[in-house]
């Protein structure tokens, strides 16, 4: 990959906001680069905006740049730098509780809905985690996409920092993995923090099937 | 039609009895790590149930259908489409399906098979592009008339090897495109068609994904269809996967028919090239 010839110094001296990064991955030349141009003038002229889904969506953000350019392979100093910038955008509950309810985890976990052009404006999305990890010991249609979650509290701890540390991931993946396949739930808005909040108990919760 | 009725009751109470018997299967694993051999018996045995159901699949009637459609004398011109020229010279059908998306001289364009149906309907029949435009795809009411037609020309081409060209440069763009539209993430969910199509062995709930960046796997996007879909009874093409796809991926809906469509196509026809296919399939 030409983008390892960017020096690690270099890139390690230069405060890198997002903008930043884009400019220097723009920098490299290459055939693929006329082949996503073209494709994205493509798209945006034979997409339409239908129901909740706006043109909008298919605008990249700077996170999205580097992933895209990179083949989801950053290097290092940036992925380091744009991790730091999505870790710091992350809200947590003002009243400091991370546990809610692992019941309403569950359903949250089970449904599939959101964002896309069929969902209603305002109706509540779900999180789909079961299309990509395990989680719960009554589910066995689980997609494997994402590691295994089934037991996690038990294995891994219910504590503070544990309860922090999954609330960020479910908020935004993008913080600790670039390029992660997962979405970044709370980052754009998809669950509410009362959602995540009940996610965490339903990974963490001693009560919770997912820990019995 | 009743036929079709009875039809897809019986199969989809034999996909509900199958779909326990694998419940009951991966409840076993679900104590232990799924043990690969029972997850080797569980595939085979929705192949073989898969198998039984191509022997007897509604797809057929929109073959036939497709069939009717295409020697009839019909629209404002009333003429039939034996002269559409489908790549292979006015009125060739046969083995037409597996070479498309193709470059078409007389449009200058790449074009995949719905498009270039569509494109002989408007030129030969005298349809208007937009009236075929505004329900494209089949309802519980009504399946378009070219989505029995691309199910006509497909049949043709049942058994055959897919052998997309790639001869002149529109073709190679419309490939390398292709793959940039494929590998392109944006949206809500941070998501492009390689998030859960781009690697091997994955799997969405119980259902695997093949890899269609992958000369292995990119048939298994391009077989079955266009299908029967247990799911709601209806026919489709890939004209209906790729806007099913990018709703998933929380885009916003692409124009159908169009070249983003055709791009797409051409990068999965080209992995997939070299593959028998079977022809109109069955869908779950």
């Amino acid at each position: 990959m030409k983008i390892r010839i960017i020096s690690r110094d270099i890139a390690r001296n230069i405060s890198l906001s997002g903008a930043a990064a884009i400019a220097l991955l723009a920098a490299i030349p290459g055939h693929a680069q006329d082949a996503r141009t073209t494709a994205i003038a493509i798209m945006k002229r034979d997409f339409h905006a239908k129901g909740i889904a706006g043109m909008d969506r298919l605008d990249q953000d700077a996170l999205q740049v580097v992933c895209n350019r990179s083949n989801n392979h950053p290097p290092k100093a940036i992925a380091d730098r744009l991790e730091q910038d999505q870790a710091e955008s992350i809200k947590y509950p003002a009243d400091g509780k991370l546990l809610g309810d692992w019941k309403a985890g569950e359903k949250i976990a089970q449904n599939g809905r959101g964002m896309t052009w069929k969902d209603k404006p305002g109706q509540a999305a779900g999180g789909g985690c079961y299309n990509c990890h395990q989680i719960g010991p009554n589910e066995i249609s689980f997609g494997d996409v994402g590691p295994s979650l089934y037991r996690l509290g038990k294995i891994r701890g219910e504590g503070p920092a544990m309860q922090k540390y999954v609330y960020a991931k479910i908020y935004d993946s993008k913080a600790a993995n670039l390029c992660s396949a997962m979405p970044r739930f709370g980052h754009s808005g998809a669950l509410t923090e009362a959602q995540i909040k009940d996610l965490v108990a339903l990974l963490l919760d001693p009560h919770s099937p997912v820990n019995q | 039609m009743k036929r079709t009725l009875i039809l897809s009751a019986a199969m989809l109470a034999v996909a509900a009895m199958s779909n326990q018997h694998a419940i009951a299967q991966a409840g076993k694993s679900a104590k232990k790590p799924a043990a690969a051999a029972a997850k080797s018996k569980q595939a085979a045995e929705f192949e073989q149930f898969h198998e039984e159901l191509e022997q007897d699949n509604p797809a057929e009637l929109f073959e036939l259908k497709g069939e009717e459609l295409w020697k009839a004398k019909r629209g404002p011109k009333h003429a039939s489409l034996e002269q559409c020229d489908l790549g292979l010279g006015p009125g060739v059908v046969k083995g037409a399906y597996v070479q498309m998306p193709r470059y078409f001289a007389d449009v200058g364009q790449v074009m995949d098979p719905e498009r270039r149906i569509l494109h002989c309907m408007v030129t030969l029949q005298g349809f208007r592009q937009a009236d075929l435009a505004k329900q494209p795809f089949s309802t519980p009411d009504q399946t378009p008339d070219q989505v029995s037609l691309v199910a006509y020309v497909a049949a043709q081409s049942r058994g055959m090897k897919i052998a997309v060209p790639q001869t002149n440069a529109q073709e190679r763009e419309a490939y390398a495109v292709g793959r940039e539209i494929f590998n392109y993430r944006a949206g809500p969910y941070d998501f492009s068609c390689a998030t859960c199509h781009g690697q091997k062995g994955l799997r969405i709930r119980s259902q695997q994904l093949p890899d269609l960046a992958s000369k292995e796997q990119a048939i298994n996007g391009y077989q079955g269809w266009p299908g029967y879909r247990l799911t709601g009874g209806l026919m489709h093409t890939l004209q209906w996967r790729m806007n099913d796809c990018f709703r998933q991926q929380r885009f916003p809906e692409p124009g159908y028919a169009s070249e983003t469509i055709t791009d797409l196509l051409t990068y999965l026809a080209v992995n997939a090239d070299g593959h028998v296919y079977k022809g109109p399939g069955i869908k779950r």
